[in-house]
């Protein structure tokens, strides 16, 4: 029987807000274990929630950005279980009424364009952290975490294959640091990810039992762990079992899902509006401010450098791919007139490679957009070619300075006084008479030597295109 | 008349005169406090702390910077957190809790100069009717100490109604400021749900609890009132609107004011005796040019089963946090997580409190949520239908504050309904949110004290007040204090 498979994906986006959803305290990562948990954090008696209106803009902003309805006004609930790191015994989340509801996303596969309908997003604060590994036989809670806000960001189950998962969840996470909302981190869990996955016979319309997959918090566990539930749940059907629904944790060293709880064990979460909190109410004003503050979203962003760069597709996209990159370009290209093409090579290329190669930002490169743009320049006018433009690249990398201080400080001007480059040649075959011989009795192939040994000879630093052309004339001028 | 008898206004007086220093008045009631330490009134009394207090309240006395309050001994309810201090709020689960801060009220009182003789006793987390339900026992009443002194606010009753502190604070979220002012013969007000912060107060049911004065008289309340009240950012359910001067309005004439007699509340279950003593200050006012016309709440009926569904839900998540993870109680001995759960709640909570715990987690429990709590929240907007549309033909709503007087202890405690009763005609108002009031209105035969409920409209202290202060003018109710006190 052929099978589909029918995805949804609940994103959890840590909010870049610097206090907490509910109290004063700070939201920075890493700090000292429970030096950033505030008495209303640590739920003492008698504390009090106030809400960060820095979070709902926020979600307001996300809302707009997917042709939501953003709702005028929602209702804060109590998911009430116990935990020892959910220090009030429930957590303030949006239940029935969250600031969110009814967006879409398109993405992209495979050239194929598709809506992927993004049921709801709604503001809640986060737990704390147990810390199982440091603490002999004991548990230790960290609450510095606690009450961090999230956007939670329910997706339509639109999605039918693990890729299509991927694409959406790599959209929205260009979307949320665009937006300026999240800072993405899936290390420090800042950006978290869980799948609901079911199979279907092919073209039955109801729903398969789903499973809900937790713990995948890469790009390539998403896409392994739900590949890993489809295969399980076929072979399951296949063989007479049944799926039952429940929760499965993903175990990224055996690439394998486990049952963490069934439905029957699941929580009874006697949600209810939190007395403590009034209705989030955002008026008109509120909205239209949010809606100001929207950058150019990476959508809109790809086409338009598609058309006014004349770019390819793929490299629009992988250019877009976050606001600090699509800028660095904007700004080289700009310094570069007629050669946004090449200017994007460079950024996709060895710049991406460096980057990577260092772990470091496009913010924290030490080649900086207008180092490249006069990279670019060079390059343009022949001053260097593409060849020595790369260790010039190194060169600027490592702190020695723009690409004409390189260039002037190593001599590596390219040669294209056409004298100069015939007497290397005849040097070099001089130097090569029996490859010359070899040559001019129709060995063809050792053309390339001579290219060879003249580029070694100038260092580099001759025009490839003239060496060429002077040296078929030199060789060619064989006895017939 | 001995000086612990005063009031708040009268002490007021003899601070500003210099007629007496506020080391000189924490002494008197520091003392009484110790001398009547049977009534079992405080958890918790800090001398060194208290004479401190009142030592730099003198010298603000002195510096002619005082405000009313300054220097003023009070008594708080132990739920208010207080910084350095032990705040148990009656429960086991927090008899070892020192709060790391203040609570707003308690700050207000501070910033006030008054000075904090102690902490109140009270029923476990403010659920019960007696004061039988805390950990630390039961609080005797000073008129018959074979009887409760009503509940929650049960210590601070009594001890305002002993003199052990001229004024106390209570809070209320069925009654348990109003019941036990009634019970003790004193005056107690709940003001508006958001007239005053609950910041830092310990929570027992979110959407009802509200604090108020308990004090000797109702120009006592407005001063403490007008210390208390006010929008404070760290609640976001309290009101911002302007705090007028409560004392200002106090004597405005009661000509043409209409009372709402609702026939809900003088029916089937009324005591006789309150009757008759709710009907002689009736016609006190109308002596006074009120008239009273005949309203109906007809929904009343309902409050008591819409409360015990909607408090004890809300209760059952506010208690949550007494897990004995953080702070507070941790069962000695547990074999894993679970156990630490389960153990510390058993034994860190009382009978009343797990019965609370125990019926609002089934009301919220998926399939009874509409059933019960969704129910329940219709029944509350009717009971407040119900009192605007008796406001329409009256500007305040008098009855009895509870259906009889102190009862003897373990009279009721094996009958939670029966306890439940003795809020009957207090509870609607916290449903609807509104201010309400009981004032010293008379005895009963065995000299137990009768209170009048007034209730008012929404943020209409100021008019409660003025309306129990013109009572108090032409009648000495609350100026009696029990034998021996």
């Amino acid at each position: 029987m052929e099978w589909e498979t029918v995805i949804g994906l609940e994103v959890h986006a840590q909010l870049l807000t610097k206090s907490k959803l509910f109290s004063g305290s700070s939201t920075q990562f890493g700090a000292q274990p429970n030096t950033q948990a505030c008495a209303v954090d640590i739920a003492l008696p008698g504390v009090l929630p106030v809400m960060n209106l820095e979070a709902a803009r926020m979600a307001v902003k996300f809302g707009l950005a997917v042709g939501a309805t953003v709702n005028r006004r929602s209702v804060f609930a109590r998911k009430n279980y116990f935990y020892p790191d959910l220090p009030k015994g429930y957590q303030i989340s949006q239940y029935e009424l969250p600031v969110v509801q009814l967006g879409r996303l398109m993405i992209d596969v495979d050239g194929m364009k598709k809506e992927i309908g993004i049921t709801r997003a709604h503001l809640e604060e986060d737990a704390g952290k147990s810390l199982h590994e440091a603490f002999e036989g004991l548990t230790g809670i960290d609450l510095n975490r606690a009450g961090t806000p999230l956007l939670e960001i329910v997706s339509e189950p639109d999605m039918r294959s693990a890729k299509e998962a991927v694409t959406y969840l790599k959209k929205l996470h260009v979307l949320v640091r665009y937006l300026g909302i999240c800072d993405g981190n899936m290390q420090e869990g800042s950006f978290r990810c869980d799948a609901n996955v079911s199979v279907r016979p092919k073209g039955q319309h109801a729903f398969g039992t789903r499973a809900e997959l937790k713990n995948i918090n890469s790009f390539r566990f998403v896409e392994k762990a739900i590949d890993y539930e489809v295969a399980r749940q076929v072979e399951l059907i296949e063989s007479g079992g049944k799926v039952v629904q429940e929760t499965r944790l993903y175990d990224s060293q055996s690439n394998e899902t486990r049952s963490m709880r069934s439905k029957e064990e699941a929580h009874d979460y006697r949600y209810f509006p939190d007395p403590d909190l009034l209705p989030l109410e955002l008026d008109e004003q509120f909205i239209k401010e949010a809606a100001l503050g929207l950058p150019e979203l990476p959508d809109a962003k790809r086409e338009r450098f598609v058309r006014e760069y004349g770019l390819s597709a793929y490299d629009a996209e992988v250019l877009t791919g976050s606001r600090e990159m699509a800028d660095y370009y904007e700004a080289a290209a700009a310094m570069v007139p007629g050669q946004a093409k090449l200017a994007a090579n460079w950024i996709i290329g060895d710049l991406s490679g460096y980057l990577n190669r260092d772990s470091l930002g496009i913010g924290d490169a030490p080649v900086t957009s207008a180092m490249l743009a006069g990279l670019v320049c060079r390059i343009a006018d022949s001053t260097i070619s593409g060849k020595i433009a790369k260790d010039v690249f190194d060169a600027m990398w490592n702190g020695e300075g723009d690409a004409d201080a390189v260039i002037g400080k190593k001599g590596l001007r390219q040669i294209t006084d056409e004298s100069a480059i015939e007497r290397i040649i005849d040097e070099v075959m001089a130097r090569n008479p029996k490859q010359l011989e070899q040559y001019r009795s129709g060995q063809d192939k050792l053309f390339g030597f001579f290219v060879g040994q003249v580029m070694k000879a100038t260092q580099g630093k001759a025009n490839p295109a003239q060496v060429n052309e002077s040296l078929r004339k030199k060789l060619g001028d064989k006895p017939a | 008349m001995s000086l612990y008898r005063s009031t708040l206004a009268g002490l007021y007086k003899l601070l500003k005169k210099k007629e007496i220093s506020s080391q000189e008045l924490t002494q008197v009631y520091l003392d009484r406090i110790e001398a009547h330490s049977d009534l079992n009134a405080f958890v918790t009394v800090d001398r060194t702390r208290a004479l401190a207090q009142a030592q730099a309240a003198d010298a603000r006395l002195h510096a002619g910077t005082g405000t009313p309050l300054t220097g003023i001994p009070l008594a708080q309810k132990d739920i208010f957190c207080t910084e350095g201090l032990l705040t148990t709020c009656g429960s086991r689960m927090l008899a070892n809790f020192v709060a790391p801060y203040d609570a707003t009220v308690i700050s207000r009182f501070n910033d006030a100069g008054s000075v904090l003789l102690g902490k109140t006793n009270m029923d476990e987390f403010a659920m019960g009717s007696s004061n039988e339900t805390s950990f630390f026992g039961p609080v005797l009443n000073p008129w018959d100490r074979r009887c409760v002194p009503g509940g929650s606010s049960g210590g601070s009753a009594a001890a305002v109604a002993a003199c052990l502190a001229p004024a106390a604070t209570g809070t209320d979220t069925g009654g348990s400021i109003r019941q036990p002012a009634a019970l003790s013969g004193i005056t107690g007000l709940k003001p508006s749900y958001g007239r005053v912060s609950r910041f830092g107060m310990i929570a027992f049911a979110s959407s009802l609890d509200q604090a108020g004065p308990m004090t000797r008289s109702a120009e006592d309340a407005a001063l403490m009132l007008n210390v208390m009240a006010g929008f404070d950012p760290r609640d976001s359910t309290s009101v911002d609107r302007p705090v007028p001067d409560y004392t200002r309005t106090l004597d405005e004439p009661l000509a043409g004011l209409r009372i709402g007699l609702p026939r809900e509340y003088f029916g089937h279950g009324l005591a006789a005796e309150v009757g008759r003593a709710i009907e002689a200050a009736l016609e006190q006012y109308r002596r006074l040019g009120a008239k009273t016309v005949d309203v109906s709440l007809p929904n009343s009926g309902l409050a008591i089963p819409c409360y015990y569904v909607l408090a004890p839900a809300e209760a059952s998540s506010n208690l949550a946090r007494y897990d004995g993870v953080r702070y507070g109680y941790r069962a000695p001995e547990y074999a894993d997580l679970w156990e630490l759960y389960s153990k510390t709640r058993a034994q860190g909570f009382g009978a009343e409190v797990k019965r609370r715990i125990m019926i609002g987690t089934y009301a919220l429990s998926a399939g009874y949520y509409d059933a019960y709590y969704l129910k329940a929240q219709k029944l509350r907007r009717l009971i407040s239908a119900d009192f605007a549309s008796a406001f329409e033909h009256c500007d305040v709503i008098m009855g009895p504050t509870s259906p009889g007087t102190a009862f003897e202890f373990g009279s009721r405690s094996g009958d939670p309904v029966a306890m439940y009763l003795s809020d009957i005609y207090t509870i609607s108002v916290n449903l609807a949110g509104l201010p309400g009031m009981s004032v010293p209105a008379g005895f009963d035969s065995g000299n137990r004290p009768i209170g009048l409920q007034i209730i008012g409209r929404y943020f209409d202290e100021a008019k409660l007040l003025n309306v129990a202060h013109r009572f108090q003018q032409v009648t000495d109710w609350h100026l009696r204090v029990p034998e021996g006190f």
